[in-house]
């Protein structure tokens, strides 16, 4: 097919364009639109039928002239150039530089689309990262090659916790370091500064690749971002044998860029006005992450989804949850209690920790270990919801005991300084200390020959 | 492509949903689409166009380019070769995939199902002579498929005749003549050791029966709460993290089923990578055999495309009734079947159908039932008996038990398995909730713990969710009053509730020894936590403190029983009851000597 070039335009709508009497053109092609003055768009055919064309435009339809544009057909998918140059750049969600520097040249083509990890090919992840945080690594364990949110809500602080994973994330008794690939979808300017200055500060900017579309760029091209940063993620993994950490940041506004692009489609929406394949959707972006047989790379993901209104079963953390392989939830409580990182425990969980934990991995005890916290702090929750009832006076000695414990827990074991970083023995050691204030025969999850090596109560 | 394919044209692409025109196509009907052949299937015909739901992403593909009827439906393949395997929605076995395109699966590709070069071993029925009449059901002869699984070569449905020949004691490949069989009409019917079969048509059976025994699954608030019989529809709905994907896998390691039937759909890559890299080490507690050879898993997981993920369910179902066919009780695992029916929406919205709830299209309920009604205990054509069970996990957007999917699933099933998010937050697994799940088979299960295992399993079962309704009561007076307002009595009511969650109903699947609990053990363990609370009753009522019996050691003791003794060892838990026992009497005896001092 010759290329070329269509004026025949007839609508537009919400980053829409439906173009009319055109040949036979790839359901999913890349097209350029150029117009009056010279100013191009870039855009993908997202239903192609015999005599018209729909088409997602990137940078959104917002004062186009469909009497005086030039739509163009490319006859090849949407893909980006990948070589090791990448590392240290920034680019826009189509893979074009932002950072004032000469495009990425290369005869490396990869469509961002992907396609599908095949789940024979896929080796189960088990190797635990230690990331100097205690809620995390005792207790919601990240393992290299899991895909693992941080559920959070405006003002929160999950920008410096993700930054603080970044900085300290590392393998036991590994020197290898991670390359961190940072999508940022949405977020303010301030926000992107953060982490760009975090990553020179840190030393490490050479080792990143940023993917960026702020808050006022056009919020169509959101919705390939990910896909562009995921396919240099996959680049650098299998390509280069390297392993890359991917802060996404943040999956909400990439989640309200498709409904509005859904909307505008017609699509049926299902719960809140996004679409049904909202599950489907978010699957293609977070399944891409993991680890592959006889890959010496591999792609551990750390996605950033703001809750609206702080609403766990909003539709978009819930489908998140959905498939992600676990999730860390921050909290406005313990927020203003001044503990960082505000992370709750209870609706927390790593669904990838028990493979990546214990006698070969961590430490023997480790597993019983977090298990017997979190029997302890849930029952000191209640205990604290009972006491603000009725009275902590009223509460009986055993009771009390829990409420002693919580408020220990929270300021001990969740709070920790932003550039304190705990060896997995230290957390483990200080779990042991704050179980100590309970009686052995009240610590049942843990065995009773644990119990006598590293109780430290007198009973 | 063969001759016989009619060739038409591509029109419209939209996603997974595309419309072509070929003339004399059928609704239903499996048609490949444009230069690279994806496979896909006819879903609605008006005037000279068919619109087609394609298994695979369509990226790439231009109006214009043919499309070519294949004259069948969805059919799957069955014979030896299926067990141990893992294949994708529409049966494509994904380990040979990986060895052809890699670790991403290239589309396009026409991989069968079972291997073609494989030979079995076949030995014909001593019982058959040529000039024999058979029929659907008639064993021609057996293959040893895997250590453990004895497949059966049966006539197929729809044939039946007089035997001209069956084949002598050998080795086979699949498509090798097995028979010949000369129906009503005088035509010669050669039979392989394989046959096809539409998977949305459920396979016949001779009778229907009632399910008679409880599918031991090791898991004791399922097998001693919530009991499931060998051919019964269960669900398992929550919230994620709440805990469905362990129950699944932990019924697919441990249940006392000959086949276990795994379909991963729309869920999790690393799932299934999980089952893949542990059943081969795993044994199989009633035959020793690693697990591996009794399982098969399908897999759609949530990247791969909607469409294959709404045909995985069926494709599972058809394998399943297939081993029914032969006599074995065979469990099938469907998570998640809200992925299944998003993929009805999906279909359905971009088909413009009118929705009814949540963008549900009106058919939702209907077809659920029907996917459910597959399941059930069958007599079969050879006088055996056969059953599939099926269990589906469901998640609710939000955990909201209201929405459609929960709801219709709801009234179609007899076992409900509600997992609770406040369980699960508090690390109490399983977090199945006591109070809101249900067993429409307790009497049934009943008669067979009676006669197996102990004749007041169900008493027991009764006293103690009794208990834990008394437990309930008491929480919220607690939440009103405080803890001081309770009675010694009371207190002990909610110690003795504390042992049953923490004793009985908590069960790790991580715990080496306590992933699986056998029904003796199971019994042993719940009467243990009742006899303790009977006899500290008894105490409180003569008025010993209720704090003197909270300090015994034992108590703790009893809550770490279940992964301190392995289901062999149910005597051990009996001489801990009796040391219990003789504890609670001494207490007894010290205190009425205090009173007579
Ligand atoms: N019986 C159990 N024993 C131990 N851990 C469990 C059990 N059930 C669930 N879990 C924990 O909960 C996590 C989530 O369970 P999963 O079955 O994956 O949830 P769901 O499928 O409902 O999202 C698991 O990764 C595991 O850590
Ligand atoms: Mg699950």
């Amino acid at each position: 097919m010759s290329i070329k070039e269509y004026r025949t335009a007839s609508e537009a709508r919400g980053g829409l364009i439906v173009v009319r009497d055109t040949p036979g053109v790839s359901f999913g092609d890349r097209v350029r639109i150029t117009d009056s003055r010279g100013e191009t768009r870039d855009g993908q055919v997202i239903r192609s039928a015999d005599d018209e064309v729909l088409i997602l435009v990137f940078e959104g339809t917002d004062d186009l002239d469909l009497e005086d544009i030039w739509v163009r057909f490319m006859n090849e998918p949407v893909e980006i150039a990948l070589s090791p140059e990448i590392l240290g750049r920034e680019f826009n969600g189509l893979g074009e530089p932002r950072d004032g520097r000469p495009p990425v040249l290369s005869n490396i083509h990869r469509a961002v689309g992907g396609s599908a990890i095949n789940p024979a090919a896929r080796t189960y992840p088990r190797e635990f990262i230690q990331t100097g945080i205690s809620t995390i690594d005792g207790l919601n364990s990240l393992v290299r090659g899991q895909k693992l949110p941080i559920f959070s809500g405006s003002g929160l602080p999950h920008n410096r916790l993700a930054a603080q994973i970044v900085r300290q994330a590392k393998l036991i008794d590994e020197e290898s370091s991670f390359s961190v690939v940072f999508a940022a979808m949405g977020v303010s300017y301030a926000d992107a500064k953060f982490f760009r200055d975090e990553f020179a500060s840190s030393g490490v900017l050479r080792n990143v690749v940023m993917f960026v579309n702020l808050a006022d760029d056009p919020p169509v091209e959101r919705l390939t971002l990910p896909r562009t940063a995921l396919t240099a993620a996959e680049y650098l993994a299998y390509d280069l044998d390297r392993h890359v950490l991917v802060v996404m940041t943040d999956m909400t506004y990439y989640a309200e860029a498709l409904r509005e692009v859904a909307t505008a489609k017609g699509d049926v929406p299902a719960r809140k006005g996004y679409p049904g394949y909202l599950y489907s959707d978010l699957a293609e972006i977070y399944e891409r992450c993991g680890r592959i047989h006889e890959r010496h790379g591999s792609i551990t993901m750390m996605p950033v989804v703001s809750m609206p209104s702080d609403d766990i079963t909003h539709p978009i953390p819930d489908l998140t949850g959905y498939i992600t392989e676990g999730q860390i939830v921050l909290s406005r409580e313990l927020q203003n209690q001044g503990i960082y990182p505000p992370v709750h425990i209870s609706p927390s969980l790593s669904r990838l920790m028990k493979d990546g934990i214990g006698k070969d991995f961590t430490r023997d005890d480790h597993p019983r270990v977090a298990a017997q916290l979190y029997a302890l702090y849930a029952r000191a929750l209640e205990t604290r919801n009972l006491a603000s009832i009725i009275g902590a006076d009223e509460l009986s000695e055993r009771d009390r005991r829990y409420l002693k414990f919580a408020d220990a827990f929270d300021s001990r074991f969740v709070g920790q300084g932003e550039s304190e970083d705990r060896s997995i023995d230290a957390t483990l050691n200080l779990a042991w200390e704050l179980m100590s204030m309970f009686p052995r025969d009240m610590l049942t999850r843990v065995s009773e020959t644990e119990l006598a090596k590293y109780h430290q109560g007198s009973d | 492509m063969t001759d016989s394919q009619r060739v038409g044209v591509v029109r419209d692409i939209n996603g997974p949903i595309v419309t072509i025109e070929l003339p004399g196509v059928r609704s239903g009907e499996q048609v490949k689409i444009g230069e690279l052949g994806l496979v896909g299937e006819v879903i609605s015909l008006s005037g000279r166009q068919a619109v087609v739901q394609t298994y695979e992403s369509t990226d790439g593909v231009r109006p214009g380019e043919p499309a070519a009827g294949l004259g069948w439906p969805l059919s799957v393949e069955l014979g030896p070769g299926l067990m141990g395997g893992i294949f994708d929605g529409v049966q494509r076995p994904l380990e040979k995939i990986a060895l052809e395109s890699g670790d991403y699966i290239r589309r396009g590709l026409t991989v069968p199902a079972l291997d073609r070069s494989k030979e079995w071993e076949f030995v014909p029925n001593p019982e058959l002579a040529p000039g024999k009449q058979v029929s659907h059901g008639t064993v021609l002869g057996t293959v040893q498929e895997t250590e453990t699984i004895v497949h059966k070569i049966l006539v197929p449905p729809g044939i039946a005749g007089e035997l001209e020949e069956v084949a002598p004691k050998g080795d086979y490949d699949i498509e090798a003549t097995i028979a010949h069989v000369r129906d009503q009409r005088g035509r010669s019917q050669r039979l392989s050791l394989y046959h096809r079969w539409p998977v949305r048509k459920p396979r016949p059976y001779f009778r229907r029966d009632d399910g008679i025994s409880p599918l031991i699954t090791g898991q004791r608030v399922i097998d001693t709460f919530f009991p499931q019989l060998k051919g019964g529809k269960g669900a398992v709905p929550g919230p994620f993290g709440a805990g469905k994907t362990v129950v699944q896998q932990q019924i697919a390691r441990w249940s006392n089923a000959d086949i276990v039937i795994y379909v991963g759909c729309g869920e999790r890559g690393n799932e299934l990578v999980d089952v893949l890299e542990s059943f081969p080490k795993l044994e199989d507690p009633y035959t020793g055999r690693k697990l591996m050879e009794r399982t098969l898993l399908v897999a759609n997981t949530s990247n791969m495309p909607v469409v294959a993920r709404e045909a995985s369910i069926y494709v599972g179902l058809t394998m399943a009734e297939y081993y029914r066919d032969m006599g074995y009780d065979v469990v099938m695992l469907a998570d998640s079947t809200s992925r299944w029916a998003e993929a009805l929406r999906e279909v359905s919205g971009r088909l413009g159908q009118m929705p009814v709830e949540e963008g549900y299209p009106a058919y939702l309920a209907s077809r659920l039932a029907a996917v459910y009604e597959r399941a059930g205990r069958v007599e079969t054509f050879d006088a055996g008996s056969g059953s599939v069970t099926l269990i589906g996990a469901v998640s609710p957007p939000g955990g909201d038990f209201s929405e459609p999917v929960t709801s219709h699933t709801k009234d179609i099933i007899e076992t409900f398995w509600a997992l609770s998010k406040e369980l699960a937050d508090a690390r109490h697994y399983p977090s199945i909730d006591w109070v809101t799940s249900f067993s429409a088979h307790v009497h049934t299960a009943a008669e067979w713990w009676h006669k197996e295992v102990d004749r007041h399993w169900e008493t027991r079962r009764t006293e103690a969710l009794a208990l834990l309704a008394r437990d309930a009561e008491l929480s919220r007076i607690v939440n009103l009053v405080g803890p001081e307002a309770l009675s010694d009595a009371q207190r002990w009511q909610l110690e003795g509730a504390s042992l049953i969650k923490e004793g009985v109903l908590q069960q790790s699947a991580l715990d080496d020894i306590d992933t699986f609990c056998s029904p003796q053990k199971q019994f042993a363990l719940l009467d243990l936590a009742l006899s303790i609370y009977d006899k500290g009753m008894a105490l409180i009522e003569l008025g010993v403190p209720v704090t003197e019996l909270q300090n015994m050691p034992q108590l703790a003791r009893t809550r770490r029983c279940k992964s301190m003794y392995t289901s062999d060892q149910v005597d051990e838990i009996r001489a801990f009851s009796v040391e219990v026992a003789n504890a609670f009497e001494a207490i007894g005896l010290e205190y009425a000597k205090q009173r007579a001092d």
